[in-house]
C-alpha cells in the first residue's frame, strides 16, 4: 500500500511539474503550429539560471520569474530565426538548443566555481519558503508540500494562459495558428504573433525547469534530454485522451495529459522496468498517443504566408 | 487617381528556360468610386494584379501608387490596413477555429494595438448581430458557433462583412463567387453589391461569371496575356451584353489555338 501510495505522490509531483513544460508546448506545437525543439535546450536553462541565482542569495520566487523572462528571451531567438531569417522552424529550434549547450555550460562554469552541475541543498527554494511554510511538512506521515506547491504552480499557470487566450494579443496568437492569411488581412505581421508565442512557449518551458531543479536542489545540462518528446507526448495524450470532453479547457487537458503520461511511465518502471528502457518507453508511447490521436485534432485550416 | 500601377514588368520563372514574361509595361488605374469587374481567360494576369494591388507579389520593376503614395515597397499586412480583399477560397478569410464572434472582435480591432485588454466585447455584439443580419442566413443567431462548422457560402458571406467592418479604401474581390453552388453565388454577389454602394467603397471584382460582370459594377475591363484589350465605362459598360463578351472569348480562344 505504502509503495503505491510513494509511486502516486511521486506521479502527481512529477505530472503537475512537467505539465507546466506541457503548456508551453501547447502554445508552440497545438496553437501556433510551431514543432520547437528549443525547449530541450530552455528547460535545464530555467533550471540553471535558477539554481546559479539562488545559490547566489536571490529569492526562489524572485528567481522563477526571472527563469521564464530568460526562456522568453532564447524563445525570441528561435522565433527572430524563422520569422526574419527564413530558416526552418525545425532547424531553428536545433540551432537555439545546441547554442543553449554551451551558454548553459558556460553559466555554470562562469558562476559556479567550474562545476558542471549545480547543487543547492537545503538553501531556500520555493517548497520550503513564503507559502509553503503555510503546508504543515508532514501530512499523515507524507511530505505533501512538493505535489501541493507543484499543483498550484501549474494551475497558475493554467490560468493565466487562459486570461491570455482570451486578449486581444492572446486571440492573434490562436488566428496566427489557425489562419496566418487573416492575421495579414487585420493589417498585422503573423511574424510579430510568432516570435510572442515561441516567447511564451520557452518561458513556460524555462519556469517548468526552474520548478524541477527547485525541487531536485540541483541543476545541469542533462535534465533537458528529452523534455521535447516529454512535453508533446502529454499535450498529445491530454488532448486525444479527453477530446469528448467539451466543456474541458485545453490547458485542463494537457495537465492531466502530463499526469497521466507520468503515470504509466512511474508503473512501468514500478512493475521492474531498468531505468534504460525509460526513454525507449517514453518514444513508443509518444508514438502511440500519436497514432491514436489521428483525426481527433481540429488542425483548422493553415495558409502559411512569407513573414 | 485612387490607384495607380505605372510601367509593371512581370515575369515568371525567370532566367530559366520557362520563363514567361506576363505584364510588360502594363499601366492600369483606378478612380475613386469605381466598381470594376474584371473578366479574362486563365493566364491573363487578372489574379497577379490583384496580388500585385495588395502586396502579396511583387513586380520585377514598375511603380504602384496608392491616392500620391508609393506603395510599391509597402509589405501585405500594412496595406491591409486600408484594402480589404475575399478570395476565391471560403476558409482563407476567415479562422476557422475561432467563433463567429471572436472573428468578428479580432476584425473589429483592426488598425488598433492588439494588446492585453480582452479581445471579445459583449457590448459590440449587437452592433454584430446586425451587421450579420444583412447576409440573410442567420448568422446573427449563432455567434458562438465556430466557424469550421459554418458552409461555404456563409463563410464567404461571413468574409466579405468581416473585411468590410472597419472603413477601408479599397475591396479586393478574386472570384469570390467562384467555390460555390450557383444560389449562394447569387446571394453573395446581392449582398456585395449591397454592401459595397452601403459604404461606398472603390472595388475591383474578378470573375469568371460573364453575367456577373455585366450586371454589376460601372465598368468593365477584359484581360487578355497581360493586357488590358477592353475597358468600358458607365453608359458604354451598361450597353454590353454577356454574347458580346463570349463572342470576344472565343476570338481570343481561336487567336490562341485552342480551339473551341
Amino acid at each position: 500500500m505504502n509503495v503505491i501510495l510513494n509511486i502516486l505522490k511521486v506521479t502527481l509531483e512529477e505530472g503537475f511539474m512537467y505539465a507546466v513544460m506541457a503548456i508551453g508546448l501547447y502554445i508552440t506545437y497545438s496553437i501556433l503550429d510551431f514543432p520547437d525543439l528549443s525547449v530541450d535546450g530552455t528547460m535545464p536553462l530555467g533550471a540553471i539560471t535558477t539554481a546559479l541565482l539562488i545559490i547566489h542569495g536571490v529569492n526562489p520566487w524572485i528567481a522563477l520569474v526571472l527563469s521564464f523572462l530568460f526562456g522568453a528571451i532564447a524563445g525570441m531567438v528561435t522565433g527572430v530565426l524563422h520569422v526574419k531569417m527564413h530558416i526552418r522552424p525545425l532547424l531553428c529550434g536545433i540551432l537555439v538548443y545546441t547554442a543553449l549547450l554551451s551558454i548553459n555550460l558556460v553559466l555554470l562554469f562562469t558562476f559556479n566555481n567550474n562545476m558542471s552541475i549545480a547543487s543547492f541543498f537545503r538553501m531556500d527554494t520555493i517548497f520550503n519558503t513564503g507559502l509553503a511554510r503555510l503546508i504543515p511538512e508532514d501530512i499523515g506521515g507524507y511530505s505533501l508540500r512538493i505535489v501541493i506547491i507543484a499543483f498550484i504552480v501549474a494551475l497558475c499557470c493554467k490560468f493565466a494562459l487562459d486570461l491570455y487566450l482570451k486578449t486581444k494579443s492572446g486571440m492573434l496568437l490562436r488566428a496566427t495558428g489557425n489562419n496566418e492569411k487573416y492575421v495579414v488581412m487585420l493589417s498585422k505581421s503573423p511574424g510579430a504573433s510568432k516570435i510572442t508565442g515561441l516567447a511564451i512557449g520557452n518561458g513556460f518551458a524555462a519556469l517548468a525547469g526552474s520548478v524541477i531543479a527547485q525541487s531536485k536542489g540541483t541543476a545541469d545540462q542533462q535534465m533537458g534530454v528529452g523534455m521535447v518528446v516529454l512535453g508533446l507526448a502529454s499535450v498529445i495524450v491530454g488532448l486525444s485522451v479527453f477530446s469528448k470532453v467539451t466543456k474541458m479547457k485545453d490547458t485542463t487537458k494537457v495537465i492531466l495529459g502530463s499526469v497521466l503520461y507520468k503515470a504509466v511511465l512511474s508503473v512501468a518502471l514500478g512493475l521492474g522496468l531498468p531505468t534504460e528502457y525509460l526513454k525507449l518507453l517514453m518514444a513508443v508511447l509518444f508514438v502511440v498517443a500519436l497514432v491514436l490521436s489521428h483525426g481527433k485534432e481540429d488542425r483548422g485550416d493553415r495558409y502559411d504566408v512569407k513573414a | 487617381m485612387m490607384l495607380k500601377l505605372e510601367g509593371i514588368n512581370k515575369a515568371f520563372n525567370k532566367d530559366t528556360v520557362d520563363e514567361t514574361v506576363l505584364f510588360r509595361d502594363f499601366d492600369f488605374s483606378v478612380e475613386k468610386g469605381e466598381f470594376i469587374s474584371v473578366v479574362g481567360s486563365n493566364g491573363s494576369g487578372k489574379t497577379t494584379m490583384l496580388n500585385l494591388i495588395c502586396g502579396s507579389d511583387t513586380a520585377d520593376s514598375g511603380k504602384i501608387i496608392f491616392e500620391d503614395h508609393d506603395i510599391t515597397a509597402l509589405s501585405e499586412h500594412k496595406r491591409a490596413s486600408f484594402i480589404g480583399r475575399v478570395f476565391q477560397n471560403p476558409t482563407v478569410g476567415t479562422c476557422s477555429g475561432l467563433t463567429i464572434l471572436e472573428n468578428m472582435a479580432l476584425a473589429d480591432n483592426k488598425n488598433r494595438l492588439f494588446g492585453l485588454s480582452f479581445a471579445v466585447n459583449r457590448k459590440r455584439e449587437d452592433h454584430y448581430r446586425e451587421l450579420l443580419e444583412q447576409c440573410d442566413m442567420g448568422l446573427e443567431n449563432r455567434l458562438n458557433v465556430k466557424v469550421g462548422s459554418l458552409s461555404g457560402g456563409q463563410r464567404q458571406a461571413l468574409a466579405l462583412v468581416i473585411a468590410n467592418m472597419t472603413k477601408i479604401k479599397l475591396l479586393i474581390l478574386d472570384e469570390h463567387t467562384a467555390a460555390l453552388d450557383p444560389k449562394s453565388s447569387e446571394i453573395m454577389m446581392k449582398l456585395t453589391d449591397r454592401i459595397v454602394k452601403g459604404n461606398d467603397i472603390t472595388t475591383i471584382m474578378v470573375t469568371h461569371n460573364l453575367r456577373y460582370a455585366v450586371e454589376y459594377g460601372n465598368r468593365l475591363i477584359m484581360m487578355h496575356e497581360g493586357e488590358i484589350i477592353k475597358d468600358l465605362k458607365d453608359e458604354k459598360k451598361k450597353q454590353v451584353d454577356v454574347d458580346d463578351l463570349l463572342d470576344e472569348f472565343y476570338s481570343i480562344s481561336i487567336e490562341n489555338g485552342n480551339g473551341v
